[in-house]
């Protein structure tokens, strides 16, 4: 491969002729570029003829690199082989501008409204979602045959089964450490005793259900919403409508309805675990009993915090599936929509959870405090 | 174009296999490609086409043997010298593969901007001389690749892997999907383009209309093996059921065509 040349001739008459040689194509052209650049257009400026029939080889990057330092136009005299030529009367035929986006001044004035119709969209989306899952209970109250009990025990399986051993493992280690600091409160106090209520109402009312929301929302809800999402991209749920398989029904109703049934049931088993973290925790740092400590547990938390954590876990679980459908949904067909749905939707379903905590506080404010 | 007096060859594959856990898809294939030369891979669905261009890339590593293009190794342990010889050659995916994620004009220009050697204005330059050279206008710039209508995605694509300039460009059946004009253009455009930058083709068609336009060379797989390769008319005179089929069925069909219609 020859480099890209150009020389200067005088031939016999009046003006010197600047010949071309050696291979101008995009691997040949010289690096850098600029001050190549600058010599063709002080070149092109003197009004000299061009040769360019010793060039062996041409492409696009040589020709538009010789195009536009002539000024986008053909130079007064030239000698070119004619499927170069070819080549540069495409060059000629580009356009100048591109029909781009048209600058918007005060664009940033745009923003908060853009903000705002975004939002409205996402909540007539959910809207909408929630309505068409009404819809379909009703037709599977009729028809009792179509309900996807494939579907549903699948999502039972990987939301629920497969989540047992993480919700166990974090429950309990926060059991432990919620222990071992509170501990080292009450002892200053001498209410040891007093551990017993303060981990059960905590554990059971509070943190079980958020640890889970949490857990879920980052485990089974940015699944599903990737899930829906490629399905999607890779055009399945285009297949699924041409099937007349309704996607709410098949997709989106076993996730909604499995998540309602698995987070309480999740709840439980967290808070159960956290329990027994804080009961060994207690019992190796306080010399807590464990009989004493099983045997206090039901006196000093009232049942109702047990239903209220149950009561969360269904809640969340509702809305951490229909959110992470919601973004599925949405999701357009290529990946950068598939990764800014997926984030969206595991950051709205943990942001929910915990606005909904607030507002459970708030309702059940007097119930299952012991006096 | 003379030819080269220390010709390598631009693709050369020596006794390769390739199997999938059991199942084995070539078994001991030869085949050498000049600079120049147009290759035309044909065989029947499922015969392990994509599978050898891949190799071919250097995408998928065969179970055995060895491909080199341009006498290198293609899967070279040394990460510069393999980024080296993967500039030299352009694919066309089967599927298109565009990035869904960047524009038609981002999709084209990804490659020339990763080589950093060129400014913006360019870049915008090439970019649009490419789209006019695959018949694509300006104003389909701004749309993404979900917007594109298959023939459209095939031609972006066609586009994408012509940016670079190769001097090997591998095509996966790069007409599957365009109507018979633009076959036809497609197949003069390739033939012009090769005229002028004398690049090397392999490509896997099942049009006849492009591989007898295009083709130089002719390799057919069949039976795990490249059964006939050589020129056009030595492909033709060999007895293979797989030959008869494709080339005389087709024959008929184009023969029977005007007096069907
Ligand atoms: N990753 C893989 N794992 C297992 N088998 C594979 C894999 N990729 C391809 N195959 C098998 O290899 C065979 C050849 O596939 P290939 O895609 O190369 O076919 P092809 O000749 O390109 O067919 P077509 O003309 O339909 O595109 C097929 O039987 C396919 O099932
Ligand atoms: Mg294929």
């Amino acid at each position: 491969m020859a480099a890209a040349t150009l020389e200067t001739v005088q031939r016999t008459d009046s003006l010197p002729v600047i010949v071309l040689a050696g291979d101008w194509t995009l691997a040949t052209l010289p690096q850098p570029l600029a001050p190549f650049e600058r010599r063709l257009r002080e070149l092109a400026g003197t009004g000299s003829g061009w040769d360019l029939q010793s060039i062996s080889r041409l492409d696009s990057a040589g020709a538009i690199v010789l195009w536009r330092n002539w000024g986008r136009r053909w130079p007064a005299s030239l000698v070119v082989g004619s499927e170069h030529r070819l080549l540069l009367e495409r060059v000629e035929a580009i356009v100048a501008e591109l029909p781009g986006r048209s600058s918007e001044r005060l664009a940033w004035l745009l923003v908060p409204g853009r903000l705002a119709i975004v939002a409205l969209d996402h909540l007539a989306g959910m809207v909408a979602l929630i309505g068409q899952m009404v819809l379909d209970f009703g037709y599977l109250l009729v028809h009792p045959r179509d309900i996807p009990w494939r579907e549903f025990s699948a999502n039972l399986y990987k939301s629920g089964a497969q989540a047992l051993p993480v919700t166990a493992l974090i429950g309990f280690l926060i059991g432990i450490v919620l222990s071992y600091l509170s501990a080292l409160q009450l002892k200053n106090f001498g209410a040891d005793v007093f551990i017993v209520n303060l981990l059960g109402i905590s554990i059971v009312r509070e943190l079980g259900p958020v640890l889970v929301a949490v857990l879920v929302a980052g485990r089974s809800g940015s699944a599903m919403t990737a899930q829906l999402g490629v399905m999607r991209v890779t055009e399945e749920i285009d297949a699924l409508a041409t099937m007349g398989v309704s996607r709410s029904l098949r997709l989106v109703l076993p996730k909604v309805v499995a998540l309602a049934v698995t987070m309480p049931l999740l709840v439980i088993w967290c808070s159960a675990a956290g329990i027994i973290g804080g009961m060994v925790s207690a019992n190796l740092q306080m010399d807590l009993s464990y009989g004493f400590f099983i045997d206090t547990l039901p006196r000093v938390v009232p049942v109702a915090n047990v239903w209220i954590g149950i009561g969360k876990g269904l809640v969340f679980g509702l809305l951490i599936g229909l959110i992470a459908c919601h973004f599925g949904l949405r999701v357009k067909p290529n990946t950068e929509s598939l990764s800014a749905n997926t984030t969206s939707s595991v950051v709205t379903s943990i942001t929910v959870a915990i606005l909904v905590d607030a507002v459970f506080a708030i309702l059940t404010r007097s119930f299952g405090i012991p006096l | 174009m003379e030819a080269r007096p220390t010709a390598v060859p631009a693709i050369q594959i020596r006794r390769l296999t390739t199997r999938f856990g059991d199942v084995v898809i070539h078994r001991d294939i030869d085949l050498d490609l000049m600079p120049g030369q147009m290759l035309g891979l044909v065989g029947g669905s499922g015969s392990g086409k994509t599978t050898l261009l891949r190799e071919i890339v250097g995408l998928l590593a065969p179970s055995q043997g060895s491909v080199r293009l341009f006498g290198q190794t293609v899967l070279d342990s040394d990460p510069q010298r393999r980024r080296l010889l993967r500039r030299r050659f352009g694919m066309l995916f089967q599927q298109g593969a565009l990035f869904s994620a960047l524009s038609v004009f981002d999709n084209i220009a990804f490659p020339l901007r990763e080589l950093r050697l060129f400014d913006e204005a360019l870049i915008r330059d090439l970019v649009l001389l490419k789209l006019a050279m695959v018949e694509l206008e300006p104003r389909h710039c701004r749309l993404m690749p979900a917007e594109l209508s298959g023939g459209m995605v095939k031609r972006v694509a066609l586009a994408r892997a012509l940016s670079l300039e190769p001097e090997l460009l591998v095509l996966d059946e790069p007409t599957a999907g365009l109507d018979p004009d633009r076959s036809e253009n497609f197949v003069r455009l390739l033939k012009a383009l090769q005229n002028e930058l004398g690049f090397t083709v392999v490509m896997v068609t099942h049009d006849l209309g492009t591989l007898l336009g295009l083709a130089t060379r002719l390799a057919v797989l069949a039976d795990h093996r490249i059964v006939a390769s050589g020129t056009v008319d030595e492909v033709l005179a060999v007895d293979h059921p797989f030959i008869h089929n494709f080339f005389g069925v087709r024959h008929d069909m184009a023969a029977a065509g005007p007096r069907a219609s």
